[in-house]
């Protein structure tokens, strides 16, 4: 720690400012992420489920709002022997 | 015509029981006739700031159900006439705040005074949204600070979909009261400026109240702060405000520091 990196601090409330202004833009939209999120995430598993056997405890849903792109990331754990519905089955439970 | 006023914010802590005692006393003291109402059903506060709170008989829910009319339920301030105060109730649960009820007292007080000043209880639960349903005019108080910021945007967004008035696509009155605020600290950009609030909630400003000692030593000693001490920074705040609602036009001036020698030598400000 010197004296150049004392005047050099990053002051925090342009920080605030930024943060809000991202975050708010999102919020005003539809009345907040989280009812849509929701549901992105069981139709998603839904459409997963149709394949292979998952645990839905084990899908990692990650959410990045950025000023301009927000990405959603859908993380499905699949054990190293894939236990796939086979089409049979579904034939079978229809 | 009597105008409904609330005072909200979202958060809790920012000051809007401070702001609605001492802009009712300010509107008071201009020889307004003023009536100030607690919405926060089961944590009232605004008789202890108001110095009140040992003439407490009926409260508004006591009103609503029939137990106690009106008249006897309002408490007349020993300072000014010209100032009433409706509590709420500390023991019954919110949920004794019906629509109808809320409404009919709103009426009533419309009759009465040219202010009805509704303390709103933090949150947007029933008590929040019942303090806000009738009103014509809302005060937004907001500190410098991001969570109250978003809770007031959250707010904003209620006021302009929930209320009455909303429902009637009329144009509900906002303003935003700054609290808090310590133009030194803005300054050297540790927070939120005025600018950066207003560009973020965008509704027009009604002032700026300085971040201060006197205003605790006011509700200490249960007196708003334009009476308790006319002459602080805070309460001129209050009183410019108070102006502003009664229509007139003037710039909202940032509240300046003032260092003394001593504050100097101490590291403390006061704001001037």
């Amino acid at each position: 720690m010197n004296l150049m990196a004392m005047f050099r601090r990053q002051r925090s409330a342009p920080v605030a400012r930024e943060r809000l202004q991202v975050l708010l833009a999102h919020e005003r939209m539809a009345g907040g992420h989280s009812e849509l999120l929701n549901l992105l995430r069981e139709e998603i598993v839904e459409v997963i489920k149709k394949h292979i056997k998952v645990d839905s405890d084990k899908v990692n849903i990650k959410l990045e709002r950025g000023g301009d792109v927000s990405t959603l990331e859908i993380d499905v754990e699949m054990p190293a022997t894939l236990p796939l519905v086979r089409a049979r089955d579904t034939a079978a439970a229809a | 015509m009597a105008k409904v006023l609330v005072v909200t914010s979202g958060k809790g802590g920012v000051g809007k029981t401070t702001s609605t005692a001492a802009l009712g006393a300010a509107l008071a003291q201009a020889g307004e006739n003023v009536v100030v109402v607690d919405f926060d059903v089961g944590l009232r506060n605004l008789d202890l700031v108001m110095g009140a709170e040992r003439r407490v008989v009926y409260d508004m829910i006591n009103v609503i159900q029939g137990d106690a009319r009106l008249p006897q339920a309002l408490i007349r301030d020993k300072r000014i006439d010209n100032l009433s105060l409706l509590p709420a109730s500390q023991t019954r649960d919110k949920d004794a705040l019906t629509d109808e009820g809320v409404a009919k007292i709103i009426e009533q007080l419309r009759e009465k005074f040219d202010w009805i000043i509704c303390d709103s209880p933090a949150g947007i639960e029933k008590g929040a949204m019942m303090a806000m349903r009738y009103a014509d005019i809302a005060i937004v108080v907001t500190n410098p600070e991001v969570s109250s910021v978003r809770d007031s945007d959250r707010i904003i967004g209620m006021l302009d979909s929930k209320t009455l008035k909303a429902e009637r696509d009329e144009r509900m009155e906002k303003h935003l009261l700054l609290t808090r605020y310590d133009a030194g600290r803005a300054a050297r950009g540790e927070m939120l400026k005025t600018e950066d609030v207003l560009e973020i909630l965008s509704i027009p400003l009604l002032g700026i109240v300085p971040e201060s000692v006197d205003v605790l030593n006011a509700s200490n000693v249960g007196s708003p702060i334009t009476l308790n001490n006319p002459g602080s920074g805070a309460a001129k705040a209050y009183f410019d405000a108070a102006r502003r609602l009664r229509g007139e036009q003037f710039e909202v001036v940032v509240p300046t520091e003032r260092v003394g020698i001593m504050g100097r030598l101490f590291g403390r400000r006061a704001v001037a």
